[in-house]
């Protein structure tokens, strides 16, 4: 909001202070079991700086209409709030026009939304679906359903044992057949930086669309989606520190418009009679139904901060961050971590030798340090690495040295707890 | 604040590096999988009874310290229960450690009241129990899989 000053914005010129920065996020600053919280679960759900917060209490102390209907003044300025957040998702993505946003409750329902329209006008029996082997579920799933309901194939580019899908095994899974190519543009279990626009041209070479899950980058990198050359760009909210059950699907416009719709409902439609429904014009087609409202509006003050803050800036601080924590965290005997990928952000998918995560991340916890345990949506690189599981600590632009070397320490805690 | 040790008790943490009865019994006439879809915990137990007596028990699987030592205790205290009994067990066991068991009721329980410090972690009660609730599944004889997910 234009009244809610970002002291960290307005050092966007100055050297990375993360203490400034650390300031603008309430949620950082507390005590959990007696100790700072540590937050290191930045690849699950990032906090929230307080412009969004201030966002969400002014759409609902001041601003609670429902949106492209109401003739009042709360309704004005609700419609104006939630598509001005559509123009500032325009920009973070570098997309050409505001219609080729879609808000949607966030990455899953924005792949699962293209998967059901695109996927269901366009695959037929034997069509292929290339996936890598590194995919969160939400971008495995629906292809699934997706292949059972068409006939078509599911393939998947394998991964290599730093973490990395070849250029050449990615080439050889392609073929005149794929009709979508969909990855993730960071991995979320191993942190690897896919170069995902030579996989989109080398996609649609072969005659491909191309989807890119940008769960974990749209948080960590810069992005525009004419460099990246996708047709397809997904992205959740709550991720970019923004609020949950929100989240933004970008797609090419003339994609769109082909797209058959996704749910029927209010909002979607330009007429209604019981004889002929059309439909209406994109994004709305896709909006059906009363939108999170609020939602969006938080999302779009997210990324106003993101923008102010400047995310090659941010960028640029989180990979000292993973320098740093790959530097202490090697050190650590009986420690290391799967995902070694030559371009890589700051997570560490960690494997305590003889320690179950689970074990390891309560460890963490009772140092006020949060991790998470578990095989992170992504059993089939749990399976590749021959790990059931492992700890994963993720970091964001708000985390320090200190807190890498307070969870080193915690991982030392962990081995003489268990003697290992 | 919960206190760790409170929770990684000796036993607790012998049983998890050296479980006992990590073995398929001999004769084994009953068998369930239970699994643990948070934190990817499995078990398979098997146990031999004998005109409904648990004569002996034993699991196969993998998981975290709580899960492993709750296995592993659950072998040890079924031996020689009826179907009743080691029912009964799983009850009190259960009000153990989701806070609902007082002192003297823990008590009662043995070498399984080391498992008391489970309470503060609202999290692990799911560890604790998961080959609890597959030694029910075994014991009503279902053969349907079991998860912690209720």
């Amino acid at each position: 909001m234009a009244n809610v000053v970002s002291i960290a914005a307005a050092a966007a010129s100055l050297p990375w202070d993360v203490e400034v920065v650390r300031a603008d996020f309430p949620a950082l600053a507390q005590l959990v079991n007696g100790h700072p919280l540590v937050y290191l679960d930045n690849a699950a759900t990032g906090q929230k700086p307080r412009a969004v917060l201030a966002a969400l209490d002014n759409y609902y102390q001041r601003d609670c209409g429902n949106i492209h209907r109401s003739v009042h003044q709360l309704g004005e300025r609700a419609t104006e709030a939630y598509e001005r957040a559509r123009r500032t998702a325009q920009a973070f993505l570098g997309a050409a026009e505001p219609r080729e946003i879609v808000f949607t409750r966030g990455t899953t329902e924005a792949i699962n939304l293209v998967a059901a329209t695109y996927g269901a006008a366009n695959l037929r029996a034997g069509d292929e679906i290339l996936l890598t082997g590194m995919e969160h579920h939400s971008n495995i799933v629906p292809w699934q359903l997706l292949a059972e309901r068409t006939g078509a194939r599911v393939k998947v580019a394998q991964v290599n044992d730093r973490g990395e899908v070849e250029m050449e095994e990615f080439e050889r899974q392609l073929s005149p057949r794929t009709k979508i190519a969909a990855f993730g543009h960071i991995s979320n279990a191993l942190g690897t930086v896919n170069p995902v626009a030579e996989w989109t041209q080398r996609a649609h070479a072969a005659g491909a669309v191309v989807l890119v899950d940008g769960a974990q980058s749209a948080p960590h990198l810069p992005i525009q989606v004419s460099a990246l050359g996708c047709d397809f760009f997904a992205f959740s909210g709550h991720k970019v520190f923004g609020p949950t059950g929100i989240g933004v699907l970008w797609g090419r416009a003339e994609l769109l418009e082909a797209m058959p719709p996704y749910q029927g409902g209010g909002d979607m439609i330009a007429s209604v009679s019981f004889e002929r429904t059309t439909y209406n014009r994109i994004p709305y087609k896709f909006e059906a139904g009363t939108p999170h409202i609020a939602g969006a509006i938080g999302l779009g003050a997210a990324l106003e901060y993101l923008q102010a803050l400047g995310m090659a800036r941010a960028a640029a601080y989180e990979q000292d961050l993973a320098s740093y924590g790959a530097e202490r965290l090697a050190a650590l005997p009986g420690v290391r971590w799967i995902g070694q990928a030559r371009e890589r952000t700051a997570v560490f998918s960690l494997v305590v030798e003889g320690v179950h995560p689970h074990d390891v991340a309560t460890v963490l916890d009772t140092e006020g340090i949060a991790v998470r345990a578990g095989h992170h949506c992504a059993q089939p690189i749990m399976d590749r690495f021959g790990v059931p599981a492992t700890t994963r600590a993720s970091l964001a632009f708000y985390n320090t040295r200190g807190e890498v070397d307070r969870l080193a320490e915690g991982l030392e805690k962990v081995r003489r707890i268990f003697q290992c | 604040m919960p206190e760790l040790d409170e929770l990684y008790q000796e036993l607790i943490l012998d049983h998890a590096k050296r479980p006992r009865n990590f073995r398929v019994p001999e004769g084994a006439d009953r068998r369930a999988e239970g699994f643990n879809r948070l934190c990817g915990d499995r078990i398979t137990l098997f146990l031999r009874l004998e005109d409904g007596v648990v004569r002996d028990a034993g699991f196969q699987g993998a998981g975290c310290a709580i899960f492993t030592a709750s296995a592993s205790l659950l072998t040890e205290a079924v031996k020689g229960k009826s179907e009743q009994q080691a029912e009964d067990l799983f009850r009190r066991f259960h009000a153990l450690v989701t806070g609902h068991a007082d002192q003297a009721q823990a008590e009662t329980l043995g070498k399984l009241a080391a498992f008391g410090g489970v309470s503060a972690y609202p999290v692990r009660v799911k560890c604790a129990s998961l080959a609890w609730h597959t030694l029910k599944a075994a014991l009503s004889g279902d053969g349907a899989p079991v998860s912690t997910e209720e």
